[in-house]
């Protein structure tokens, strides 16, 4: 991998017992290793979707076309940002259980403030995440000054914001948001011109190469092992070439969503947030050994506030998004299966429920997974009880996956 | 350094002290009235029994307990320590027993963990190389700092921990049995580092249940009993002295012991604590 042997070996490999696999065989050995030792990563995730794509493609050639994928995308985006929320809870190894009805509320919110009563849409909306916010805080504060059990206060949430959304909704019992609008179009129809899509695949491709490089460098520099130019090359070109195509083939239908684009930013800022900065590092501390994170001096009251806050807040967005899909805000906005869609999603994508081990794209892979059932049975004429069905076998097969990588990890001392 | 050190250490003012501290967890005292000053450049040795209440008193130093009553002072001042994050910005850095890292995180986040370098744009790379200089000072065996500590040895776990506590530049070290888990070279090196650190007018507690470290390395060995004072020792006190502050009694298996083997070989009890 590096040039390190002839001079004095790299600071950070000087233990001769380690082997450090190089080459492209050794890498893929090195995977299977880790896989082993229960480190699964997002395999599962994208084995389960090679299988769900290819049966249903099989059972009907609509699934995989690029009309049907854009819809996909759309749908994706609304509960994938209510799954996002699911990744930061379960990173502190708590949850929640009311994210469904905290969108359904936020989504009444939005109708009632911007439509019944003139509000102008933006503060509408963030009203309806400042309100989600405040719903986080409480769960916040029973958790950290009465020790309240999440699963228990978010329970009682569940019921007690929707009761709230019946409440605001009235007799009436929906609100019809005007077509037309701008907030309605970015959930129905409003999709990247094509020039900005291709740009942004690139882009994607551009910035790992960049951040990759200066990081070689940087380390290089310092005595450390770095990656190969040659190596980061490879996986810039990769990254962009699979983005482009995704791209190019969405672009024969409609093309790839602002909406989606927006849910996908968000997962990325997310990412970033959980894996760069101290915050992050703080949660993943929290969800891995609370009492440890203590004794480093890490205001747990305060990651833990966060965690409960961020995911209402993102819930209510989710929530805001699903209105402007459905132009609508009704009683039945946030009931169903949406709460368990999100919190499957997140599982689904590879966050663990025992805390401390997750990643922002596994709500981005996991709502792609959840959705691609959905769509595919919708598409056989099947009915939503099946779709309940294997969505909740679903669910418990990743919870399986999670908790044997979960012994795995253990019996394997990497847990 | 040398006219810190070769100063006697008590003539000074404690750079910790203190007075009183108890501590009930509900109907137990794990500690009653203890007293305890430790002082820069002076290295204490905390002994005694298991369950004599050492770890307890190291956790309320860090702040990680609460004392029922009892007052500290840092450098002359009074304090209260209400939480860890007090105890590690006045300066007073442990190693706890239980060692209290995040298996789920790898060894550099684990050493920075709460101190991580630039908050909103983590630098790894200078943290990285942080991380190996702290731990080739202590001879570390480590073979990658980007594995989670879940896959470490116990040993290499404590040099994680004591790497940890030494990045703070602290003004006091607690060290709780830093040595139980160490090969002999590794404990070595602990040693040599508590008297580096002793050098550089940091002040040292160390807990430990090896006599001949103890020895080694303190200049006072205060020992408790069933959550009590029970004695101030020098490390030339005898090891009989020492057993029966420890156990309580001057006639136990231990002396007996001693005897009966000092009896049979003619050596001097002490080389077997
Ligand atoms: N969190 C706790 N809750 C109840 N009792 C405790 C707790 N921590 C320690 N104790 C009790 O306090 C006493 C002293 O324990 P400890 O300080 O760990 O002793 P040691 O000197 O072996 O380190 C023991 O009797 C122990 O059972
Ligand atoms: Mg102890």
């Amino acid at each position: 991998m590096t040039a390190g042997d002839k001079q004095a070996p790299l600071l950070d490999r000087r233990d001769e017992r380690v082997k450090h696999e190089s080459g492209i065989g050794g890498t893929i050995r090195a995977f299977f290793d880790r896989v082993r030792a229960g480190d699964l990563g997002s395999l599962p995730v994208v084995v389960g979707l090679a299988i769900i794509w290819t049966v249903f493609q099989t059972l009907n050639p609509i699934f995989l076309s690029p009309n049907n994928l854009v819809n996909l995308l759309f749908d994706c985006s609304t509960v994938g940002v209510i799954a996002l929320g699911i990744v930061c809870i379960l990173m502190v190894g708590e949850i929640d259980l009311s994210v469904g009805s905290v969108s359904g509320f936020a989504s009444a919110l939005v109708g009632v403030l911007w439509v019944n009563n003139g509000w102008p849409v933006v503060p509408a909306i963030l009203a309806a995440i400042a309100v989600g916010g405040a719903i986080g805080f409480l769960y916040a504060v029973l958790f950290n000054r009465f020790g309240m059990p999440s699963f228990v206060s978010t329970l009682a949430g569940l019921l007690a914001v929707l009761g709230l959304q019946l409440y605001i909704l009235g007799s009436t019992g929906s609100i019809n948001l005007p077509y037309g609008s701008p907030v309605v179009n970015f959930g129905q129809m409003l999709v990247m011109p094509d020039f900005v899509s291709y740009g942004l695949a690139a882009l994607a491709g551009i910035v790992t190469f960049a951040a990759g490089y200066r990081t070689a460098r940087r380390r290089e520099a310092a005595g450390l092992s770095s990656r190969s130019l040659g190596g980061l090359l490879f996986q810039a070109v990769v990254i962009t070439a699979v983005l482009e195509a995704v791209v190019f083939y969405l672009n024969q239908d409609r093309g790839v969503p602002w909406m989606f684009g927006l849910f996908v930013g968000l997962v990325v800022a997310m990412n970033y947030a959980l894996k760069r900065t101290k915050w992050g590092r703080s949660m993943t501390a929290v969800g891995g050994n609370r009492e440890a994170a203590r004794r480093a001096g890490i205001n747990v009251r305060f990651i833990y506030t966060s965690a409960f806050m961020l995911c209402s807040m993102l819930a209510a967005a989710g929530g805001v998004l699903a209105a402007a899909r459905l132009a609508s805000a009704s009683q039945q906005a946030g009931t169903g299966d949406v709460n368990l869609n999100a919190i499957a999603a997140a599982v689904i994508g590879g966050t663990s429920l025992f805390g401390g081990r997750g990643s922002a794209y596994s709500a981005l892979l996991g709502i792609i997974v959840i959705q691609s059932i959905a769509s595919g049975l919708t598409l056989l004429d099947l009915s939503s009880s099946l779709r309940y069905m294997i969505t909740g076998g679903v669910l418990a097969i990743a919870v399986i996956v999670d908790s044997l990588a979960r012994r795995s990890r253990v019996s394997h001392g990497r847990a | 350094m040398s006219d810190i050190a070769d100063e006697p250490a008590p003539m000074r003012e404690p750079v910790l002290s203190l007075r009183g501290i108890s501590k009930h967890f509900g109907a137990v005292s794990a500690l009653t009235d203890i007293d305890l000053d430790v002082h820069a450049g002076e290295v204490v040795a905390l002994v005694g029994d298991n369950g004599a209440g050492k770890s307890t008193l190291v956790k309320i130093l860090a702040g990680a307990h609460q004392p029922s009553s009892g007052t500290i002072a840092f450098q002359g001042r009074q304090v209260t320590l209400p939480d860890p994050s007090a105890a590690l910005r006045l300066g007073i850095a442990t190693v706890f027993q239980d060692l209290a890292l995040c298996e789920n995180l790898d060894v550099v986040a684990n050493i920075f963990l709460g101190r991580e370098l630039s908050p909103v744009r983590l630098d790894e790379v200078s943290m990285e190389i942080r991380a190996w200089t702290l731990l080739n000072e202590l001879s570390a065996r480590i073979p990658s700092v980007r594995e989670p500590v879940a896959s470490l040895s116990g040993g290499q776990r404590q040099t994680v921990a004591i790497a940890r506590s030494l990045l703070l530049e602290p003004q006091v070290i607690l060290l709780d049995e830093p040595t139980a888990a160490l090969g002999v070279a590794q404990t070595a090196e602990v040693l040599n580092l508590i008297e580096r650190v002793r050098d550089r007018g940091l002040g040292v507690v160390m807990i430990s249940h090896n006599m001949e470290d103890v020895r080694a390395v303190a200049d006072r060995i205060v020992v408790l009993r069933l959550g009590r004072n029970n004695g101030i020792f020098t490390p030339d006190a005898s090891n009989q002295e020492l057993v029966s502050a420890i156990t309580g009694a001057s006639d136990n298996s231990v002396s007996r012991r001693a005897g009966r083997r000092s009896a049979v070989a003619g050596r001097n009890p002490e080389a077997h604590p």
